[in-house]
């Protein structure tokens, strides 16, 4: 079959990677994308990235410059822990046409949301000689809690394939195909043996959104959520699970206490899980 | 409840058959090989039986066993040495006839003009070795299902009109297999190519072959095999009459499709609710299940597009996904939808059954979660008198 699509008009949109609080493991998966990484610069012409740019003279001087936009995709990294970054942010969205929150922090606060259950000012004393040198927020908040999102693309760290398909996906002006569904999903289509009906293993899978393609199942170790939450998961029946598989109370905290920890989803767990303990209510 | 008719429908008449031993078995796959045959059958890797490409009888599961229950599978040595006596493992056989992901189409743009390709290829010719009687059931309702209608899947029917399928009768039925509520098992029904069942007594480890196609018959020729004493007769069919009285679970004594028409209201489906995680395991191991979703990539370029298919299931939200929202939102509703298919609306859809009672749903749910025991509560609710106070229809 063949179609005339009459003359193809290409414009090569500009694309902006940002950073906040982060290890910057996300938007190096898009250096990682080797094999299309060509390919890529061909399509958008990738304006503001540091870590693609030397650490010296004029493209590092012009790079930095936040304000040259606007930029037709910008990817975001990393979540909102300190007052200029949450005005940063509002910068950015300003600048940005499309705006796409990459990795656990950009979307869920990351490991650093540990904070929101703790008082920072201890961990600041704990941990700096000088507190006083240190300025930050009382939390680690996602992208989304500051301004508004395009879409947000899971997991610490992303996956490349998702990331390739996302920016294809708004080259083609299209919806991204990525699934909210759980990891379960991904390790039966992988063939995967489940390890914990074989093996007794815990594992997050069932209440995990899907996108690393159950990885550490096919390892034999059990999901340990890097994704964050999956569509509507069911906390009550997967707590009692983990139990029933031998986790304390304590390690049940714990697992969901990790890169997604503030997941608003997550926030039922501790009663849950103590609730495990006592045996459900009558 | 049958399907038979619509596959494979002349059996030649079932003889004595034959025997043959071990060497026999091994004979068998280098025949098939010899033949052509990507030979698929059970082997012991990860913890479990899978199905997998098996390039000698030396690969079968000899000495393993399983130990099943709800949510729980654990393999177990089996000092008589036998291969078959076991229940359904982790995958079924829709795995090779109505794979995970096919690509359907690809496209591209050449000199401003889309192409488009659809996509064939040549299947293998798969020979099944130990297909289990109620998984033989489980194809002929995917065969209903796939290309017994006005719409059919030209790729399921090439791989499944070469495929040779070598059942093997159950004799240490699981403690989660139901088939004989269902009707599959565990003597195997018509559509065979071979049959064998599998005895190890003091007189030896020997299979008992019986051909049910043309085929079937020239492949059992070529084996080192005897005429069929009446001792190993008397012994084969002793084994699977025994194991038709040692099922693990029981559908409750009522027509299940009507029992799932009249319970759609019945508060047992919020119970199964507020157990079930939505993981979509079920469906997945399930030998009926067969929903997919499609999925079209284009590559950065912009000038290379392709369809792809791959399983899904009534679990996922985005499987009802229509502008505004997902029509089965609740884990109830989408719960429901995945039962009431299985044991009622199949009727409807495909004049059978959805489920053949191999049990896989109930083994591999990670928190457990029994088609048998949940249909039972549904038949006690009706049973109870509640159920006539319950009639008001409720959002899904
Ligand atoms: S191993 Fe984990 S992710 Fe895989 S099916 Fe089992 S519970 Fe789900
Ligand atoms: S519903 Fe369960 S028992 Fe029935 S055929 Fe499917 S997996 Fe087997
Ligand atoms: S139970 Fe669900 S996944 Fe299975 S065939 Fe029916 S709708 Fe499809
Ligand atoms: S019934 Fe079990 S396997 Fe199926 S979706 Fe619910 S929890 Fe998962």
């Amino acid at each position: 079959m063949v179609t005339d699509l009459g003359p193809v008009i290409r414009t090569r949109p500009k694309l902006a990677v940002w950073k906040f609080a982060s290890c910057d493991g996300c938007q190096l998966t898009l250096l990682d994308c080797e094999d299309e990484l060509l390919g890529l610069t061909e399509r958008v012409r990738i304006d503001h990235f540091l870590e693609m740019t030397p650490a010296e003279g004029a493209d590092r001087e012009r790079a930095q410059l936040d304000g040259r936009g606007p930029y037709d995709l910008s990817l975001v990294e990393g979540s909102i822990t300190t007052a200029e970054d949450a005005e940063r942010i509002q910068h950015v969205r300003r600048i940005s046409r499309y705006l796409v929150t990459i990795g656990a922090c950009a979307t869920a606060g990351g490991v650093q949301a540990l904070r929101n259950f703790a008082d920072v000012d201890d961990f600041l004393a704990a941990v700096y000689a000088r507190p006083e040198y240190i300025a930050t927020l009382e939390t680690s908040t996602p992208i989304s809690a500051h301004v508004p999102v395009d879409f947000e693309l899971r997991g610490c760290p992303i996956d490349r394939r998702q990331l390739i398909e996302v920016i294809t996906a708004y080259l083609a002006g299209r919806r991204p195909q990525i699934s909210h569904h759980s990891v379960c999903f991904e390790c039966k289509r992988r063939g995967t043996t489940c390890i914990t009906v074989a093996h007794g293993t815990p594992c997050l899978g069932p209440v995990t959104h899907a996108g690393c393609g159950a990885i550490c199942p096919a390892y034999g170790r059990g999901c340990y959520g890097c994704f964050g939450p999956s569509s509507k998961p069911n906390l009550r029946s997967m707590v009692a699970q983990l139990r029933h598989d031998g986790m304390s109370e304590r390690d049940v905290q714990r697992v969901f206490r990790t890169f997604n920890a503030a997941s608003p989803e997550y926030a039922p767990v501790p009663d849950l899980a103590a609730e495990e303990r006592q045996g459900p209510p009558a | 409840m049958s399907t038979d008719a619509d596959v494979h429908a002349s059996q030649p008449p079932a003889s004595d058959g034959l025997v043959m031993g071990k060497d026999g078995m091994a004979a068998l796959v280098d025949v098939l090989i010899r033949r052509g045959f990507t030979v698929v059958g059970p082997t012991a890797r990860d913890g479990a039986i899978v199905l997998a490409e098996l390039r000698s009888a030396d690969e079968l599961p000899y000495g393993w066993g399983v130990e099943l229950e709800a949510g729980r599978y654990r393999l177990r040595e089996r000092p008589d040495g036998a291969a078959f006596a076991n229940a359904a493992g982790p995958q079924s056989w829709k795995s090779f006839l109505h794979p995970v992901r096919v690509r359907e189409w690809s496209a591209d743009r050449v000199e401003g003009e889309l192409v488009f390709t659809a996509d064939q290829d040549t299947p293998p010719r798969y020979a099944f070795l130990g297909v289990r009687p109620c998984d033989l059931r489980a194809i002929a309702i995917q065969d209903r299902v796939l290309t017994g209608g006005a719409y059919r899947d030209s790729g399921y029917e090439g791989r499944r009109s070469g495929a040779l399928l070598i059942v093997v009768e159950c004799t240490e039925p699981g403690a989660t297999c139901f088939c004989v509520s269902m009707g599959t098992g565990p003597a195997a029904g018509p559509g065979y190519d071979l049959v064998m069942t599998e005895v190890v007594d003091e007189d030896g480890h020997r299979f008992w072959m019986r051909s049910g196609s043309q085929e079937g018959a020239e492949i059992l020729a070529e084996l080192p095999t005897r005429p069929a004493d009446p001792e190993t007769r008397e012994t084969a069919r002793a084994g699977v009459t025994a194991a038709a009285d040692r099922m693990g679970r029981t559908m409750p004594e009522a027509d299940l499709r009507e029992l799932m028409a009249g319970t759609l209201d019945a508060p047992r489906w919020d119970d199964v609710a507020g157990r079930c995680l939505t993981c979509g395991n079920c469906t997945m191991v399930c030998p009926t299940c067969f929903c997919t979703t499609t999925e079209d990539v284009t590559d950065l370029t912009g000038d290379h597009a392709e369809r792809w298919r791959l399983w899904d299931s009534c679990f996922d939200l985005d499987f009802s996904q229509l502008h505004g929202g997902p029509v089965r939102a609740s884990s109830r509703s989408r719960y429901r939808q995945w039962m009431t298919h299985k044991l009622g609306t199949w009727y409807d859809q495909f004049g059978s059954s959805g489920c053949v009672g191999c049990g896989r749903c109930i083994v591999w749910c990670p928190v457990g979660i029994d088609i048998t025991e949940e249909a039972a509560a549904l038949h006690d609710w009706t049973q109870s008198g509640t159920s006539a106070s319950a009639s008001a229809p409720e959002p899904p």
